[in-house]
Parts: C-alpha cells; structure tokens; sequence
C-alpha cells in the first residue's frame, strides 16, 4: 500500500473509534507536556544561571597587570620576560590588550581606600571605578535599586548594601543579610557624600628639574609631580543588593564611581612611566571577554605580551555538567509519565485488533499483505504519538509559563527581580515531538506485529 | 495437446490434507482430496456441514496452507508461496464472495469496492472510476455513497462481487455467496455469476449446500463427505 494510503486508512480508523483514541492521545499528550514542562524548567534554569554567573564578572575577566610591581612576588618557574624586561601597562598597552580576538573592552583598575564623609561622619572604605559598559553586562546592577550613573563621568555614586548599612548606623548582620534593598535605598538616593582624596598634579614646569612637594620613587628625572588634597562631592544615585566587585576579594569595594570620573581625578597612587613619556600607568587591567571559554586564550594572549594575567577558572563549565545531570533526572521522570502513555497505545491498539479481527481477516482476503496491515497498526500508532506529541508539547508549554509566572509572582513578593526560569528552544518542542512519535512507533510494534501475523481464516470466523 | 490441456488447467489439487489439531483430537478437515478444474469451469462444493467444502475453497483462496499435498492454481504451487507472494495471489488472481458479504461497515460501497485497488496500489486517480465501473456493473450505479446497513442483503452481496471482481481475477470463490438471501435474491445473485462465469470466462468455484441451485447453475457437482471426494459429476456442456 502506499503511503497515503496507509496514512488516509489510519486517519479513518482512529476517527472510528474517536473517543477511545482520543483518551489515549491525551494520555502521550500528559506524558509529553510533563516531559516538556520538566526539561523547560531544566533548561531554564541553567540559562538563567549561567547568564547570572557570566554576567557576575567572575568568569568573563581576565585582570592583566605589569610584571614589574611584582618583581618581589615572582616565581621561580614562570615564564616570559623578567620583571624588569616586562613592559609597562601604560594606555598603548590597554589598546593593544583591546584588539586581541575576543576582547570586548579592558579598562584600568582603579581602587583605593579613602574617606567618604555623609552626615557629618568619616567613613573609611575601598573604592572603585566602574565602566559604564557594566550597566548592561554586570548582573549586579540589575536589581539594584535607583538607577546606574547618569553618564560616563558624571560625579554619582553607587554603593554596595553594607556600606548603605554603615552609613544609616546599622550593625552589620551576622549570616544571611535579609534587610530589605528597598528600605535602605530609600533614606539615601538623592543624598550628598563627600569624597576626600589626594590628587596628583604634574608640576607646571617641563623639564625643570627642580620638584615640589614630592618625587615618586622612581620616577625619572624631569617627571615631577605635587599632591594635593581635595573633595568631590558626589551624589547616591544607587543602592545594590549584590557584590559588582566579588572578584576581587579581599580588595573588593564597597562604593562605586564612574571609571571615566575616577581618571579625570587624578587620584593617587598613580604612577607615571618615564620611559612612556610620563603616560599614566596602569597599576591592573580589567580585560572583558565576549565569551568565559575564550578567557584560556586571551590569558595567554596577554602574558605572552609581557604581562602577567590572572583569571578564575570558567566556573559555567561546571554549572553546565550540574544541569546537563539534572536535566537528565528531569528528563527521566519526564518520560515516565510517557511510558505509562506508552502503555495506553499498546492497549488501545491490541484493544483495536481485537474489535477489527473480522475487518483484518477481510483486508487479507482481499489481498492485504503484511506489511500492509502491519503498516496500517503502525501508522495508527505513529499518527497517536504525532498528535500527542504536539499536544503535549503546547501543554507543557503553556504549564511551563504558568511555573514562570507563578515564580515571578514570588520572586515579586520576596523583591527579587523578575526571572526567566523556563525556556522552551526549538530543539526541545521537535524532540518532544519526535520522541513521542518514536515511543508511540516503539508500542506500535507489537500490535502491528500481532495483526500482521493474524490467521486470515480464524480471523474472518470472527463475529 | 498434453501442454495445452495443462495450460487451460485452472486447479489441480493433489492429494491434498488439511488437518487440525483441537486438543488431543485431530480434525481431518479435508483429507486426501485430488481435483482438476479446467479454466472457465462453474463448478460447484456440495456437501453437509463440516464435510470439508469450504476448508477447501480457503486452501484454493490461499487464505490457508495445506498440511500436506498440493494446491497448484494456474501453475502456482501454493504451497511453495512466501506470505507475501501468496498476499500477492490473492490479491491478483482470486476474487472472492463470502455467505456474510464482509463489506467493511464503516466505509462506503465505492469505499469497499476501491479497498483491493489501495493494495494493488493503483493511482488514486485511477481508482474511484474503476471502483463506479465495477459497481455499476452490478446494479449498485446510484448506491456508490450508502453504507453497507443502509442496504438490502442482495444489494450487500452484489456489491461484494464487484468487489471481487474489481482486480480482474482469474478464479472467483464464492463460499455460501446466497446463504444470507431470500431466493428470490438469491437467484439474482446466482444469475450474476453465472453471467460473470459466461461473458469473462472466469472459472468459478462455489461452495453450497443446495443441490438444486448447484443443478441449475454450475457445470459440475463435487460432493465432498468427511473431508473427502465422494462424488464427481458432470452436468453436461462446460458453459
């Protein structure tokens, strides 16, 4: 028979016995959608989590600095140029840094502990310059409240929740920190904070060699510079939950300022390079990269430049084997509810033999091969679990979004931000598909074995 | 003269057996049975019930293998066939009558009448003309969309025989074909095969119980007993 045949043959016979069919359809279609709906979840869930863990910073930064502030810390083994041969991370070095492949942008590390006064009192923190880029790409801005800076260099601060903590005079929390963002954004967005810092002036005479308050040790002749102490007020335009600067440990800061605004100021300790014709150096880099699996390569880019890099291993590598496991655990209790629906198709179709016996005897009698009759069973099957399929894989989706909205509704409550915990890629809504009509064919198989092998005399005896 | 005589043989059943095994008893259904039909004969299976007649039609169908002897149908050794050669036979080279009709209710009559054309696997284009020629042949021209319920018995069997009919087999087997029809329809479907036996030359193996419609009808008269050939009679002219 040919295959339009077989199919327009199926089609009726399914139509004949509609309700019965139609409840073992819904059947494959609950085993499909909680397939569906699990491995959405599954899904999701490592989307969301990597995105989360690239976006951090953690595994997408590659911090590149001069060998020569460590010729003290070398190691015996390490390879490239001596400390004293390393060149120096001045602002050709951060462009060439720039144009390796896979480099989205690198820009000076600048940190240092200061005083910022707000109401009256001195508070003692580590502060850092943040890239105006990270508005988009550092997840620790995301659900902060208030808002990012204005512009590049505009003079606006965001702090970390203890430091916001400390300047409203709470003791810091001991274990989980569940104060509320929102609370302790509320008394200081909009409020004035003075920063106090000593600025480094080059000294008006070139070439005079004669140096004002101070020469830097190191510094070459004719280089000279003056320090003087100054105040910046800056204005809290926002308070954030998370830590942007969790890299870096220790050294991590707890109030942030504009990059571009932090170099305008000069602040010290900033080093000039004589040999760069009194260009500011870098003490470090940070060097974002497009993608954490190019982070191997870009490291070794830069140290075989002259510099030494230090990155974190690519910790989503890790989070991928997790899921991949999960997702397979998922996978499994997923299909059980298929199986079960497998189940229900062997049933309906050895259930369907026996009703058609007589029908099946005629078929032979009239010519009916095997195959054809054996074809005719699997199409039936086949067109179930196509059916079902697709059925099933609307429903998870739609259970998948219902899971989604029910979360965010939570996440809501809690004052989280909202998330995106279930993702149905095309993949997953054909594999659906197809796994269903291939477990659908799979319980075929015995059916459409029986009534192929059935006895044409016997089965036309049959009342 | 050998070859020709050969060559214008339809059936040839050589001591042929068909046996059963129902618990520990074995049921010679037919049992030792040799016949030579000659292409265009009318023949007809007499015989009681359970003597045999249409466990022998089923062998000759090819619907069922013997347990041991011969069935050779226009050369073919059916015994000798795959199952799918001998699909392949039925389709081709049988036509067959049933005493229940075994039109497939859920279809119509040009459905049924198409269904051997699906699985000779001729254009579906093809298929809905040939399946009207054939049922208008049998009368049924203006029933082509009713179920087989909404017919009448005679209308049910005639509409059977296009169906066997539809394929342009050799051999037509009709088991019981008048058994469910009043005799009055019963005849009309008798004359039918009869007309079918005479203006296609189509050799024509009935099995009945009633001698007077064998007398009337078929050219010769096989009485089967217990599984066996009993009785051989000839009723004059081949027609």
């Amino acid at each position: 028979m040919k295959l339009y045949d077989v199919t327009d043959l199926a089609f009726r016979n399914l139509r004949e016995s509609i309700f019965r069919n139609s409840l073992t359809t819904i059947g494959i279609s609950v085993g499909v959608a909680s397939l569906v709906a699990m491995l959405s979840l599954g899904i999701g869930l490592q989307q969301l989590a990597s995105q989360r863990l690239e976006k951090s910073g953690l595994f997408d930064t590659v911090v590149a600095s001069s060998k020569r502030d460590m010729r003290n810390f070398r190691e015996a083994r390490e390879e490239g140029p001596t400390p004293a041969d390393s060149p120096s991370m001045d602002e050709a070095a951060r462009r060439k840094i720039e144009q390796i492949n896979g480099v989205v942008e690198a820009y000076p590390d600048i940190r240092f502990v200061t005083e910022l006064r707000f109401d009256q009192k001195p508070h003692l923190t580590m502060v850092a310059g943040v890239p105006f880029s990270a508005k988009n790409n550092n997840d620790a801005f995301d659900g902060m409240q208030g808002r990012f800076f204005s512009s590049e260099s505009s003079p606006e601060v965001i702090l970390q929740k203890s430091f916001a903590e400390e300047l409203l005079g709470m003791a810091p929390k001991q274990g989980i920190d569940d104060r509320n963002i929102a609370d302790l954004a509320k008394p200081l967005v909009g409020k004035e904070l003075t920063m106090r810092y000593a600025e480094r002036t080059t000294s008006p005479s070139s070439g005079s060699s004669s140096s004002e308050t101070g020469a830097p040790q190191g510094a070459a002749e004719g280089s000279a510079y003056s320090v003087v102490s100054r105040e910046q007020s800056l204005k809290i335009v926002g308070v954030t939950d998370l830590d942007p600067d969790s890299m870096r440990g220790a050294a991590r800061a707890r109030v942030f300022l504009p990059l571009k605004l932090l170099q305008a100021l000069h602040v010290m300790p900033e080093s000039r390079d004589a040999s760069a014709n009194g260009t500011p150096t870098y003490g470090s880099l940070s060097v974002r990269v497009a993608n954490p699996n190019q982070v191997p390569a870009v490291e070794d880019a830069i140290k075989k430049m002259g510099f030494s890099a230090f990155s974190l291993v690519d910790a989503t590598k890790s989070v991928r084997q997790f899921f991949a496991v999960l997702d397979g655990f998922l996978a499994i209790f997923g299909s059980l509810a298929l199986a079960v629906a497998s189940i229900g198709i062997v049933n309906t179709l050895v259930m369907a033999i026996l009703e058609r016996r007589r029908e099946i005897g005629i078929m032979k009698a009239l010519g009916a091969s095997d195959a054809d009759v054996r074809g005719l069973f699997f199409a039936e099957a086949g067109a179930m679990g196509l059916v079902g399929g697709a059925l099933g894989v609307t429903m998870g989706w739609v259970i998948g979004r219902l899971i989604n909205f029910g979360t965010n509704i939570y996440l809501a409550r809690q004052h989280f931000p909202p998330a995106q915990i279930w993702s149905v890629p095309l993949w997953l809504v054909l594999g659906a598909v197809g796994f269903s009509l291939l477990v659908s064919l799979v319980s075929g198989l015995y059916p459409a074995a029986r009534a192929a092998r059935l006895d044409p005399v016997q089965a036309l005896r049959y009342e | 003269m050998e070859t020709n005589q050969l060559n214008s043989l339809a059936i040839r059943t050589e001591n042929v057996r068909r046996h059963y095994t129902m618990g520990e008893t074995v049921v010679r259904a037919v049992d030792g049975i040799s016949i030579d039909v000659r292409a265009g004969e009318f023949v007809a299976l007499l015989g009681a019930s359970g003597s045999g007649k249409s466990s022998l039609l089923n062998l000759v169908a090819g619907l069922d293998r013997p347990t041991s002897g011969a069935v050779v149908v226009h050369g073919n050794n059916l015994a000798a066939l795959s199952r799918e050669s001998l699909a392949k036979y039925r389709l081709h080279t049988v036509g067959m009558v049933f005493q229940s009709f075994n039109l497939i209710a859920s279809m119509t009559l040009l459905e049924n009448v198409e269904l051997p054309l699906r699985f000779a696997e001729v254009d579906r284009g093809e298929r809905s003309g040939l399946a009207r020629q054939s049922l208008e042949r049998v009368g049924l021209g203006g029933r082509l969309s009713h179920r087989p319920m909404e017919l009448s018995g005679g209308e049910q069997q005639r509409a059977s025989l296009a169906r066997a009919l539809i394929n342009r087999p050799k051999l037509l087997l009709a088991d019981e074909p008048t058994g469910n029809l009043d005799s009055r329809t019963g005849t009309e479907i008798m004359e039918l095969i009869r007309n079918i036996n005479q203006t296609l030359g189509m050799t024509v193996l009935m099995v009945t119980h009633e001698q007077a419609l064998a007398e009337k009808y078929a050219g010769r008269m096989l009485h089967l007993a217990d599984g066996k050939l009993v009785e051989d009679v000839q009723l004059g002219a081949i027609r």
